[in-house]
């Protein structure tokens, strides 16, 4: 069975023939060619083809495209204009040697990015902990990196969007 | 404005060697942007030809059974389907895959008439996407008689159980004893002899991303091209050749220029290869793809197989470590699929570890099982040998009354030894180990921990440090796997021996200068590596260097020992890049003195220019001097060669093939590292927390501190994987439990702790820029390092492993009854 929708992604609208059963990672991936949404195990776990759906960290592999027509859609390719510069978590994943083989790196920044929107949204954020980024993360693997340099980025980043500033030791034990 | 994360940059080095321009400065990555953006084309991604059509692949449900039929009438009616192809459809395109061990193990990639292991691949349904092949894959029916299965290593010891092989006595395929110095007598001599025994469960490195392939054949040449995540060694393009019965120059190999992890596990994707091959040949030249998923991988991709070890060690009065008899049990799987058992004989030239041991005996054998065939895995026989013989020096330091780092101390290879040849042949190159042990106590607090821990036990809490002391060997002798057959057989075939990289290198007309090697990287940024090696010695900006990494067997530069495992990019591609830039920067030169009227000798090289040494304004960019070796070849003094082109190999020295008495030099280079850690076991729950770990490590000259850091980091996460989670559990019928993510437990951001690493540098001699190996360093001392600290913590000698919460809590309560 198959059914014309409509998907919007990056905040372009996309109209797509799609079978009932079709994933959205395979949609996203194949149909629209935002291939930047990666697939590492198809039952939920992994956490690589994360996207955000109407703000919210979602796993495209444990969703049918059918289901989300009229929301908004974010992939790793909206996170920053393809021209223009990286955003700032892409940045620090950079300087922070936060990626190897890169593979799961786009679900990690969305997954990030869900946080730092939500602290920019509070009135007084209270800067997270880096145990609290590690548990925030704890849905994402990584095979490569053992962690650290994500957990330092993503605190780095935290650390700003909660107005505060990440180079202040924030109290904790960071050996 | 970036400021770049900390890194440890060593305090105290061995060796005073400055950083250079680029190389040992921790510069960014070069290749990060489209990773980053999303971008960047994984095998997933790949469309090379029009008309792909997708594969599925219908699996074995049973560990072992005969096959008798395979129905797939229904499968081929269903819409979307292009065909649906069984192990005889296939037969003629098909011979098994050359083995080292023995022809009587026939492997197929797709089973004929008998299934060894669930998950072995018994039809191929190729229809025109992948949801369509995977509805015809269900309507595909076998016809199965179960078979007793083969489930374990303890199983496969059992004679009373029938072969996995009709050519086969037995489930032993391999059964040798080698015997170095007088054990015996040692033995004899012995004031204490330790005697353990050890068993690792098989795990898997997994990456996060699958297996990927696509095919296509000619259907006139026959010619194979094939895309994949495949990761080397070269060796198995061979094997995969003359599996298709094609000359290898027939089969083109091709990797995209990115693959989502691999840790060695992707150089079992050229059975998939061959498979897809006879496929595409048998559907007239058709283009496939497949794509494994993970419950696949889990079930059937490959593993670190299960390893039963006793050690036995000789003890004088004072603790020097006398004597070494191992007995060793490795289960390869159902198929000895090459470059199997290398995992056995990896470490052969290190089964003394970091030790002085002159005497040493070793029973290797090599089992059959009724699971999935095993292969590379980061650490490759490393982290199984030294679970084994560092539990057992801590067992023995318990034991003297030692402390167990002064136990190590006593017996460690002293530095005035160096190069130190092993018992078993293998020649460690460099290193002070004391040294390096005793930064390491030092910047731990050993002592102070291991008071603490003491006193923290009396109170009832179950705190313990461990020590591993590791020789992490690196850029694998490709003889070293015939040690697998005695000295007579190896007589009759052709010798293997050494470890050759090719690279090719060029300076453009606009100055440009591309690389090009086969080092098929995954995620280790061999890119900005090469890049760094070559601006270095060229004096240009790495980010005018493009290096292409990746696999291109039409293209090459390539040799059989070409790809990305036992830890060789520092030491024999990068070494390989230097040589061959240092030579271009000769050429340079030698074009630069014409113009600046000067000797070749007297020209420097740096920021894009050749400038004289000792008036450095008088100076000629490098882009000029590379647009007259292209314009006006005419120009040119005698040895300065049109093009600015060369392509170099390197095969490092001192790696011959075994020797007739066993002896081998397994590697080219050895490094070193000493690993501390303090944990503590929940009473209430069994679970470990490790509260702190330090690896010191000598991996010779460090080429990029960020990435060497990176790779210390992440073999240590896999490390701690595989020693606190991971473990492919199997019913007694063979059935494999761990089959998801929900089932196989990696560790996640909370599991790993923040560790703090070291390096110490002292020069690898036999390299070319002094690197030595060090991605799987980590990998192996962790599994040692956390099973000592839980011993102690829990005052035990055995230990369980993996060091699970219910397997702790075990021991816990079974001691307290
Ligand atoms: S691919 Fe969706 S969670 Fe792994
Ligand atoms: S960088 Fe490879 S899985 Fe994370």
């Amino acid at each position: 069975m198959t059914r014309s929708i409509e998907l919007r992604v990056n905040g372009t609208t996309h109209r797509v023939e799609v079978e009932d059963r079709r994933l959205l990672s395979d949609c996203l991936r194949h149909d629209l060619g935002l291939r930047g949404t990666r697939v590492g195990c198809e039952h939920g776990v992994c956490g690589a083809c994360t996207v955000r759906l109407d703000g919210q960290a979602v796993r495209s592999c444990l969703l049918f495209a059918v289901q989300v027509e009229g929301q908004e859609i974010q992939t790793v390719e909206g996170l920053a204009d393809p021209e223009g510069p990286l955003h700032p978590l892409q940045e620090a994943f950079h300087r922070h040697g936060a990626l190897q083989c890169g593979y799961c790196t786009p679900g990690f920044l969305l997954t990030a990015a869900q946080l730092l929107d939500e602290l920019r949204a509070e009135p007084n954020p209270e800067p997270p902990s880096e145990e609290e980024i590690r548990v925030l993360l704890a849905g994402n693997l990584c095979r490569c990196t053992g962690y650290g340099p994500i957990v330092r980025a993503v605190l780095e980043q935290a650390t700003c969007a909660a107005g505060a500033d990440p180079t202040e030791p924030s109290g904790e034990d960071r050996r | 404005m970036t400021t770049l994360p900390p890194v440890s940059v060593p305090e105290e080095r061995l060796d005073e060697g400055p950083p250079g321009r680029w190389l040992g400065r921790p510069t960014p990555r070069l290749d990060d942007e489209p990773l980053l953006r999303g971008s960047a084309w994984f095998v997933d991604d790949l469309a090379p030809w029009p008309g792909l059509a997708e594969v599925a692949i219908v699996r074995a449900p049973l560990a072992h059974a005969r096959l008798l039929g395979v129905e797939t009438a229904a499968a081929r009616q269903m819409p979307g389907v292009l065909g649906v192809l069984t192990g005889s459809d296939l037969e003629r395109f098909l011979r098994p895959l050359p083995s080292v061990l023995s022809e009587a193990i026939p492997y197929r990639p797709i089973a004929l008439d008998r299934v060894r292991y669930v998950g072995e691949p018994v039809a191929v349904v190729v229809a025109t996407d992948r949801y369509r092949a995977e509805d015809a894959a269900e309507a595909v029916e076998l016809d199965l008689d179960p078979l007793p299965a083969v489930p374990s290593a303890h199983a496969a010891l059992d004679p009373t159980l029938p072969p996995l092989h009709e050519g086969l006595p037995n489930n032993v395929a391999s059964d040798r004893t080698l015997r170095y110095g007088d054990p015996d007598a040692a033995f004899a001599q012995a004031e204490l002899v330790v005697r353990a025994r050890f068993q690792q469960p098989r795990s898997i490195c997994t990456p996060l991303e699958c297996f990927g392939v696509l095919c296509r054949t000619d259907p006139v040449s026959g010619d194979v091209e094939a895309w994949s995540n495949f990761q080397g060694p070269f060796s198995l393009q061979v094997v995969a050749a003359q599996a298709l019965g094609i000359p290898p120059a027939k089969l083109h190999l091709r990797t995209p220029e990115h693959s989502g992890g691999s840790f060695g596990t992707k150089a079992a994707v050229y059975p998939l290869v061959v498979l897809l091959a006879a496929c595409s040949r048998a559907l007239g030249g058709r283009p496939l793809k497949y794509l494994e998923d993970r419950r696949e991988h889990l079930m059937a991709a490959t593993a670190a197989g299960e390893r039963l070890s006793e050690v036995q060690a000789a003890f004088s009065a004072e603790g020097r470590l006398l004597a070494l008899r191992l007995d060793l049990v490795d289960d390869v799987g159902a198929y000895v699929r090459a470059p199997e058992p290398a995992t056995l004989y990896r470490m052969h030239p290190c089964l003394t570890g970091a030790y002085q041991v002159a005497h040493l005996e070793a029973r290797c054998r090599v089992v059959l099982t009724n699971r999935c065939p095993t292969g590379l895995n980061r650490g490759y026989g490393g982290p199984q040998l030294y679970l084994a013989l560092e539990r057992t020096m801590a067992i023995a330091a318990r034991r003297l009354g030692l402390d167990p780092a002064e136990l190590a101390r006593r017996n460690l290879v002293p530095p005035a030894a160096m190069p130190y040849t092993t018992a078993s042949g293998g020649r460690y190159d460099s290193g002070d180990y004391p040294a390096v042990l005793a930064l390491a106590l030092e910047r731990f607090d050993w002592a102070g921990k291991r008071a603490r821990a003491r006193a923290a036990r009396a109170e009832g809490r179950l705190v313990g440090v461990g020590l591993a002391c590791v020789v992490e060997p690196s850029v694998s002798n490709m003889g070293y796997v015939d040690l697998a057959s005695p000295p007579e057989v190896r007589a009759r075939r052709p010798a293997k021996s050494g470890n050759v990289e090719g690279v090719s290198l060029a300076m453009l007309p606009d100055g440009t200068v591309q690389l090009r090697t086969t080092t098929t990287p995954q995620g280790q940024a061999h890119a900005t590596v090469l890049a760094l090696v070559v601006a270095e010695a060229l004096g240009v900006d790495p980010r005018q260097v493009q290096v292409r990494a990746g696999a291109d067997t039409a293209v090459g530069p390539w040799s059989i020992s070409s790809g990305n495992y036992s830890s060789r990019f520092a030491a024999v591609a990068a070494g390989a890049a230097w040589q061959a830039a240092s030579a271009l920067a000769d050429q340079l030169r030698r074009l630069a003195a014409q113009d600046l009227g000067c000797h070749p000798e007297q020209v420097l090289l740096a920021d894009g220019h050749a400038r004289l040494v000792d008036d450095p304004e008088r100076d000629v960019p490098l882009r000029r001097l590379a647009g007259r070796a292209h314009w006006d070849p005419a120009s040119l003094p005698p040895g300065v060669r049109p093009g600015l082109s060369l392509t170099h190999h390197l095969a490092i020295p001192d790696l011959p093939a075994p020797d007739a008495q066993d002896r081998a030099n397994g590697s080219a280079t050895y490094g070193f590292l000493c690993d501390l850690c303090e944990v503590e076991v929940d009473r209430g729950t069994g679970r470990l927390e490790i509260l702190d770990y330090l690896s010191v490590h000598d991996a010779g000259r460090i080429l990029h501190p960020v990435l060497a850091e990176g790779q210390v980091h992440g073999g240590l996460a896999q490390g701690i994987g595989m020693a606190c989670f991971e473990q492919l559990a199997f019913d007694p019928d063979g059935q494999p439990l761990s089959t998801t993510f929900l089932d196989y437990l990696c560790p996640t951001a909370p599991e790993v702790p923040e560790a703090r690493t070291v390096f110490v540098e002292s020069p690898s001699p036999l390299t070319p820029l002094g690197a030595k190996g060090l991605g799987e360093g980590t990998t192996m001392s962790a599994p040692a390092a956390l099973a000592n600290a839980v011993a102690d913590a829990l005052e035990v000698e055995e230990v369980p492993f993996p060091l699970t919460p219910e397997a702790l809590w075990r021991v816990v309560h079974g001691a307290e009854g």
